[in-house]
């Protein structure tokens, strides 16, 4: 199993991770769990009622405007790349911060490596399963490489334009 | 210009110094060539078939006299004694070893110049109108706007991972110079009926295997909302564009396969949607950037040059590369001054270290320290006093740099082909040389005209041969190289994709070929007819006959 990742303000830390993945086709485990849309769908509602957290695992091909109305429940969304190419994560990650205030953890599973830190952070992502072997420090790093950016996104990190204007 | 401030040179160094680690990494065997890959890919480093190629931006064409002088260091100091041009206003270099690509990216970041961008599946280098801040057709510099977009795209967090690469051209002339229909969002600027200034939004043009004028999604959008428009775009095609198939994954295909107006829909949907507030430039930021640009300082000179008329009657030289080479400028008594990397016999766009050293040295003397590169794959000198044009000219031609071919058929656009590229299934350069040299007589050259030629070494048409008044593909046929003709194709403002004239022709037979055509033009053209205009009122057929009559 991979580690976690979370980020505490701006550094990165190891996390004790209290959710487990649940794969469609598995027994319900005791406990937080991160379901896949579809299941989530079917099977949300029971579990929410009964007290345990509940996640969502969104693909890439998922629309994340499909939890708009859950999101006040939902306690993790995990944004899954299959590949570390494929950037559809962080659209979604932007959107479920900037355009549908999501405040809970936003974490990037699958194909994770730290050279996409930089990104993800600026894209709202504050939880990492990297599959690189990426240790905290590595991914604080990362980063925070870039002492400035050039555009606004799901961050507070002023823009290069702001800073000239300061 | 332009100028790089503390921030923009910090964000440099910042990049220069990731580089680095990376590549000690990948030296150090941390890190396998797989995995390296994208990482210089980013940063424009790409494994040719001979040496690692290295493709530095040059945002919209633009660079002073001290970078183009810091590239002609590079390449005595690092390949071969020379650069390339290329197609979209960017320099390669062809002989690059890997441990001194962290040195040549500090050395450029000196002088404020980087490889950013130059490839990956991120929104690349902007390119716009060489002759900008220069030509009376524009209607706004587009410069200011490619600046704004180059600031936006870098490092952007959200798109730096698309389904594929993703080009953008900026032009404010009527004239198109920076193929904006064949882009994956081509930007012209427009004023608007309240006086204001705004942009006709073309999206999905392209070229490659699937070539297609880019439809105008919206005719007008207020300039001040460039940004979270484009934003809208970007959005709509990274959650939307095709990832399962790197040849249908450009933005083109899903434009094509919505159709423009369903596409269309769904960029407003999605531009309705963001926070204009946060998206969009603060007028300041903007403001703060045309400064950079409109301090241009121009003497108030007579609109016509009596030193230069004298010259002009005294050197037949002097008057070709006058009609041929100098285009008119905004300002009385200058003069936009293209020079030709197409000298008959060389490679196309190809320049010497010392002659990118003398470029730059007339740039500084004669140019406003000025200097563009276009994306035929020449240079232009934007600023050039009527006055100084026999000096300019004395001094291009003692470095072989005045030939006078511009826009004519020796004026030949070619991808590296065969010769460097991993990707060509034929070599491009030396059809080129062969073609230009059928119109080495500048006599002939000139009354043929206008003809525009472009030869792409395989189908992703680095070369723009489907945008050519007469293309030329390269395939390859069981082992040989093949070339494929078609003609009636347009990158400018009456953009059209060339239909295939016929059946591929073996290297030796393209030059007859094109000789072929170009009687047969001569021939049948009336009046001031260019090539394309002749081919658009006759058609493929008596093009066909003569080519293909003479090959039996």
């Amino acid at each position: 199993m991979p580690k976690l990742i979370k980020l505490d303000g701006d550094t990165a830390q190891w996390a004790q991770d209290v959710f487990t993945h649940v794969a469609d086709d598995d027994a319900l485990p005791e406990g937080d769990v991160i379901l896949s849309l579809a299941r989530f769908q079917a099977e949300g509602e029971i579990l929410l009622s009964n007290s345990r957290r509940v996640g969502v695992r969104i693909e890439p091909d998922q629309e994340v405007e499909a939890l708009a109305y859950d999101l006040p429940r939902l306690s993790v969304v995990a944004l899954a790349f299959p590949k570390y190419r494929d950037g559809r994560a962080y659209t979604s990650a932007r959107l479920l911060r900037e355009r549908l205030g999501f405040t809970g953890e936003v974490r990037a599973v699958g194909d994770v490596l730290q050279e996409q830190a930089g990104f993800m952070v600026r894209c709202g992502f504050d939880a990492f399963e990297p599959n690189d072997g990426a240790t905290p420090e590595a991914w604080t790093k990362a980063a925070h490489r870039f002492r400035h950016v050039y555009q606004r996104a799901a961050d507070d990190r002023p823009v290069a334009f702001e800073e000239r204007g300061a | 210009m332009y100028l790089y401030d503390a921030i923009d040179r910090e964000f440099l160094t910042d990049r220069s110094n990731e580089f680095r680690h990376q590549v000690a990494r990948r030296l150090a065997g941390e890190l396998t060539e797989d995995q390296f890959k994208p990482l210089r890919l980013m940063n424009g480093l790409y494994l040719q078939l001979h040496a690692y190629m290295l493709r530095i931006a040059i945002p919209y064409g633009s660079l002073n006299a001290r970078q183009a002088r810091r590239l002609a260091w590079i390449a005595r100091t690092y390949d071969k004694g020379y650069g390339h041009m290329t197609t979209r206003q960017n320099i390669q270099f062809n002989w690059i070893k890997l441990k001194d690509a962290p040195d040549i990216l500090d050395a450029l970041a000196e002088v404020d110049l980087h490889a950013i961008q130059t490839s990956g599946n991120c929104i690349r280098n902007v390119t716009a109108d060489p002759y900008a801040g220069a030509t009376a057709e524009e209607i706004d510099d587009p410069r200011v706007w490619s600046e704004v977009l180059r600031q936006w795209s870098t490092l952007h967090p959200e798109f730096s991972f698309l389904p594929r690469k993703f080009k953008i051209a900026v032009t404010g002339a009527l004239t198109d110079r920076a193929a904006v229909k064949v882009h994956d969002i081509g930007l012209i600027l427009r004023k608007g009926r309240d006086g204001q200034i705004g942009f006709e939004v073309i999206v999905g043009g392209g070229q490659g295997r699937t070539p297609y004028v880019g439809p105008t999604i919206r005719s007008y959008l207020p300039s001040e909302h460039l940004l979270s428009y484009v934003e809208a775009i970007l959005r709509v095609y990274n959650r939307h564009g095709r990832r399962d198939n790197i040849y249908k994954a450009r933005i083109k295909i899903l434009v094509a396969a919505l159709g423009a107006e369903e596409f269309a829909r769904q960029v407003e949907e999605e531009w309705g949607k963001i926070n204009a507030e946060r998206a969009d430039l603060p007028a300041a930021e903007l403001a703060r950037i045309r400064a950079a640009f409109a301090q241009t300082r121009f003497e108030t000179l007579p609109a016509v040059s009596e030193a230069f008329e004298a010259a002009r009657a005294a050197s037949p030289a002097l008057r070709r590369f006058a009609r041929n080479n100098v285009k008119p400028h905004k300002q009385p008594g200058y003069a936009i001054v293209e020079v030709s990397l197409k000298a008959i016999g060389q490679t196309p766009g190809d320049a010497s270290a010392e002659q990118l050293d003398v470029v730059a040295d007339l740039a500084e003397h004669y140019s406003l320290d000025d200097l563009r590169v276009t994306h035929a794959q020449n240079l232009v000198l934007p600023h050039v006093k009527l006055d100084d044009l026999p000096a300019v000219h004395a001094v291009l031609e003692s470095v072989g740099l005045a030939t006078a071919n511009i826009d004519l058929a020796s004026d030949i656009i070619a991808c590296p082909g065969l010769d460097y590229c991993a990707l060509a299934n034929a070599r491009a350069i030396p059809i080129a040389q062969d073609i230009a040299r059928k119109f080495a007589d500048p006599d002939r050259a000139e009354k043929v005209g206008e003809l525009k030629i472009k030869i792409s070494g395989c189908i992703n048409a680095c070369g723009h041969h489907h945008v050519a008044h007469i293309g030329i593909l390269g395939v390859d046929k069981k082992g040989e190289e093949f070339y494929q003709l078609s003609l009636g194709g347009s990158g400018a403002e009456d953009a059209s994709i060339g239909r295939i004239l016929g059946p591929g022709l073996s290297a030796d037979k393209v030059a007859p070929a094109i000789d072929a055509l170009v009687e047969a033009y001569l021939h049948i053209r009336t009046g001031e007819e260019r090539f394309l205009d002749t081919y658009r009122r006759v058609g493929l057929e008596p093009f066909k006959e003569a080519v293909y009559a003479q090959a039996d």
